[in-house]
């Protein structure tokens, strides 16, 4: 039980001026699971693809059963039974599940039968439910999960190393996958898991070990620690875990959206009589099932959307004048003062150009200034440093291409960049997706900040905890339909929860 | 009517079987990833280099009769191979090693083979001492293009299908290994999964850059032997400068037609082979009319890339990572 499985001694690893890791120690003992906890890029991902042979260290040594090994290739690490199921799944889309999971093996007979039959096999006996004949981008996220989660069990992997494998899952699928992940450690299996969730952590995990800008700094038993300490493991210091909302103050409509509608490419009505208003000095929360229309309502006030029907009103603060956005083009909109920063699952596809520096991406927002045929950099580059300065950005420098930072560090740059626009109406939609905990309260704190400077904000998130500790009024939409507004700070999460799922049938009754 | 296609189709094939030799030799590169856009380059190399072999071996006869026929086929099929080979070799090590960019690479390969053909085209030429700027190397050719000694015998049916010298049979069997080795056999699903994905293939544990230079090298001889086919057989051993025209591009061109599917290249060579020739057979064209006609096979290949686009098939798809440089450590 308590016999090393694997063991890190000293790994250091560097790209280029950056350092990754420093001097890093790690135990991982058999039959149990190992949570890993560290901020955005504080070097977690790297350390783990050290394992499993994507990186070679610099220095320092790897031991498995206490004996030195050298891992140059993932097959390096197979050979040593270490399988790593990454963040960015590792799967050939226009394969099959099995083609996926037999891929790189060099058994005698090339098989596809007597594969899926093994392949049954592994998920009965863990309790998978897979089509090895389904073609991966037919497959849900979770789908594809298992399908990485079987490829390395297949290939006999005892040390499974998962790369934050609940970002994107629900809560139920998370359920499922922690099942799972309690019967391989049953089974004798060492596992690694790299997580963000705080409670994640402390209800699968057996211990927990801590990174910090790229160091290790200790493990502690999951049984006698809790959020708090963790958390001031993490981030150094003490951190509170708290959001201060004031009163909305000297409150105007800003934003009024009467009676929207809209379909999707394929036809569907995605907004349904969707109306509301934005005040300015307040931030109004957007709560619903990912996929309910959260992301065309936004775009919709942003002009990116076709409106079937409806009108969205804009009160210039200037002159008190109303302006129907509908007719505006977006430009026009972003002009006005209207901002809308979305953050999607991937984030350099919006926003950010991943192979310029931090400044060239302010300055992607900046261009069209001035008239000058010259640009003017010194604006943008007193901007980038402002916001590498005050959300705390880890990066070696301003000129450093978007695409070398690590994913929190990027949505950073992106929120920042959008705040700094001095906007009337600031709309971010997921803002803090995959941040660890002090960035996300960074940024809600500045959200926080620009409602105080009388902007009005709206709010697009996924915990409906965050929602009732920021917002001021929460919206709650269900396929495309306001099924109510209610007052943040008397809302209850399970009343929420229950507009966000209830059927469409009471929704009309309403 | 009848006999007009009976002499139609030959015709088809053996414009079509350049093409075929070139698109089976890309397609086996692009499945691993690289857009090599220096075939047209490789296949004038390809032939070139024959017909140097070719012209070494006959220049060292003692007299035109002594030639052997196992020599005079192997000779220039060998130093084809070889001049493609490098060719590959230099695409390869630019693309994959050092991680130049593709298009750049391979139109500066296509621009290099055609000068390199070019250069010892005329050098040879310029040997001989001949007067029309041309090489014939008639002797060797007809070793190449000996069918079947029955074929004559068997009317329409051995004109259409037993007519040809044996590399048209070499290019059709070269197309079905290459069909089978990539849908049935484990290396094949190695190789499309490099293309694909080269961070899976190499996470599974597959040598991505074993993989491209392997998959680059073997297609870089394929489409080689399209060059020779074309001034051994088709030319019948007679190389000019500037000969092949633009069958390299038609090569690429017939690649997408065929949705990466060396089968289907079969067809589509034949297809594309006709479509070339057809204004032959369509009496009272002017000449440029005929150029237009000439233009029906990149037409068609347009046709096929807005239909396939429409369907929105992900196995009509190019390799997603085509075109793309892998390095294990990028972030």
């Amino acid at each position: 039980m308590s016999e090393a499985a694997i063991e890190l001694r000293g790994i250091t690893k560097t790209f280029g001026s950056v350092i990754a890791n420093k001097d890093v120690n790690l135990t991982v003992r058999r039959g149990e699971i190992l949570a890993i906890l560290g901020e955005n890029g504080s070097g977690k991902t790297t350390l783990m693809n050290m394992i499993s042979g994507i990186y070679y260290p610099d220095e320092g040594q790897i031991l498995i059963d206490g004996s030195e090994v050298v891992i140059r290739s993932p097959k390096d690490a197979y050979k040593y039974k270490i399988g790593m199921i990454h963040q960015h799944f590792k799967l050939v889309d226009v394969f099959t599940a099995t083609q996926n999971i037999i891929l790189g093996i060099n058994g005698d007979k090339y098989n596809v039968k007597t594969a899926s039959e093994e392949i049954k096999k592994i998920s009965d006996k863990y309790g998978f439910i897979i089509e090895p004949e389904k073609k991966i981008y037919n497959m849900s996220v979770s789908e594809k999960q298992t399908v990485e989660i079987i490829k390395a069990l297949y290939r006999g992997a005892d040390i499974l190393i998962l790369d934050e494998p609940t970002a994107v899952l629900t809560p139920q699928e998370t359920d499922k996958l922690f099942e799972v992940l309690r019967r391989m450690r049953e089974d004798g299996k060492s596992i690694i898991i790299i997580t963000h969730k705080l409670h994640e952590v402390l209800s699968i995990s057996d211990r927990v070990s801590v990174l910090r800008k790229g160091e290790y700094i200790a493990t502690v038993n999951t049984a006698e620690t809790d959020e708090t300490a963790l958390t001031e493991m993490m981030v150094g210091k003490k951190v509170s875990l708290n959001i201060e909302r004031k009163d909305p103050e000297n409150t105007a409509d800003r934003l009024i959206v009467k009676n929207i509608s809209c379909k999707n490419a394929e036809g569907r009505t995605v907004l349904d009589n969707v109306s509301f208003t934005a005040k300015s000095g307040e931030i109004l929360g957007v709560a619903g099932i990912a996929g309910s229309g959260q992301r065309e309502i936004l775009e919709a006030v942003a002009g990116l959307q076709h409106l079937e029907s409806g009108e969205i009103l804009y009160v210039n603060p200037k002159n008190d004048e109303t302006v129907n956005l509908r007719d505006k083009t977006p430009t026009q909109i972003r002009d006005l003062g209207v901002r809308l920063s979305f953050v999607p699952e991937d984030r350099l596809g919006m926003g950010l150009v991943g192979n310029m520096d931090i400044i060239d991406n302010m300055m992607l927002r900046s261009y069209k200034k001035g008239h000058s045929a010259f640009l003017d950099r010194k604006q943008p580059k007193n901007l980038a440093e402002n916001i590498i300065k005050s959300l705390e950005v880890v990066t070696p420098g301003a000129t450093t291409p978007v695409r070398r930072l690590s994913g929190g560090n990027v949505q950073k740059v992106l929120v920042g960049r959008e705040i700094a626009s001095n906007p009337k109406v600031l709309m971010a939609a997921y803002p803090v997706r995959g941040l660890d905990i002090n960035s996300s309260y960074i940024i809600y704190n500045l959200l926080s900040k620009q409602k105080e400077n009388g902007v009005a904000v709206i709010f697009v998130g996924e915990d409906l905890d965050v929602l009732i500790e920021l917002c001021d009024r929460i919206m709650v939409i269900n396929s495309g339909r306001v099924s109510g507004i209610v007052d943040g700070r008397s809302a209850d999460k399970n009343e929420i929860g229950l507009m966000m799922t209830k059927t469409q049938e009471k929704g009309r009754e309403q | 009517m009848f006999s007009s296609i009976i002499s139609f189709i030959p015709r088809a094939v053996v414009q079509g079987i350049p093409l075929l030799f070139g698109s089976t030799g890309e397609m086996l590169t692009e499945k691993s990833g690289n857009l090599n856009l220096g075939i047209p380059g490789i296949m004038y190399v390809g032939g070139i280099s024959g017909v140097i072999g070719a012209f070494l071996y006959e220049e060292s006869l003692s007299s035109p009769d002594a030639i052997n026929g196992f020599l005079a086929i192997m000779i220039p099929l060998l130093s084809s191979a070889l001049g493609s080979l490098i060719m590959g070799l230099i695409y390869s090590f630019l693309t994959t090693t050092l991680r130049a960019n593709q298009n750049v690479t391979g139109l500066a390969m296509t621009t290099f083979g055609v000068g390199f053909g070019n250069f010892f085209g005329a050098s040879i030429v310029k040997l001989t001492g001949s007067d029309i700027p041309s090489v014939a190397l008639t002797n060797t050719s007809q070793f190449f293009k000996a069918s079947l000694p029955f074929a004559d015998d068997l009317g329409w049916f051995g004109k259409i299908f037993l007519s040809y010298g044996f590399m048209t049979y070499l290019a059709i069997v070269v197309a079905i290994a290459a069909a089978f080795f990539l849908k049935r056999t484990r290396g094949g699903l190695h190789l499309r999964a490099v293309g694909e994905n080269p961070a899976t293939a190499d996470a599974a544990g597959i040598s991505v850059e074993k993989s491209k230079y392997m998959a680059t090298c073997i297609g870089s001889i394929i489409a080689g032997l399209g060059g020779l086919y074309y001034v051994m057989d088709y030319a019948c051993g007679v190389w000019s400068n500037e000969g092949f025209g633009d069958r390299g591009w038609l090569a690429i061109a017939l690649v997408i037609f065929a949705l990466w599917n060396p089968d289907i290249g079969i067809f589509g060579s034949i297809i594309f082979g006709g479509l070339y020739i057809v204004y032959l057979f369509i009496p009272g064209l002017a000449l440029k009319t005929q150029e237009l006609f000439k233009m029906l096979p990149y037409l068609v290949t347009i046709v096929v890339l807005v239909i396939t686009s429409m369907r929105k098939k992900r196995e009509y798809q190019p390799p997603q990572s085509l075109g793309l440089a892998y390095f294990r450590e990028e972030r």
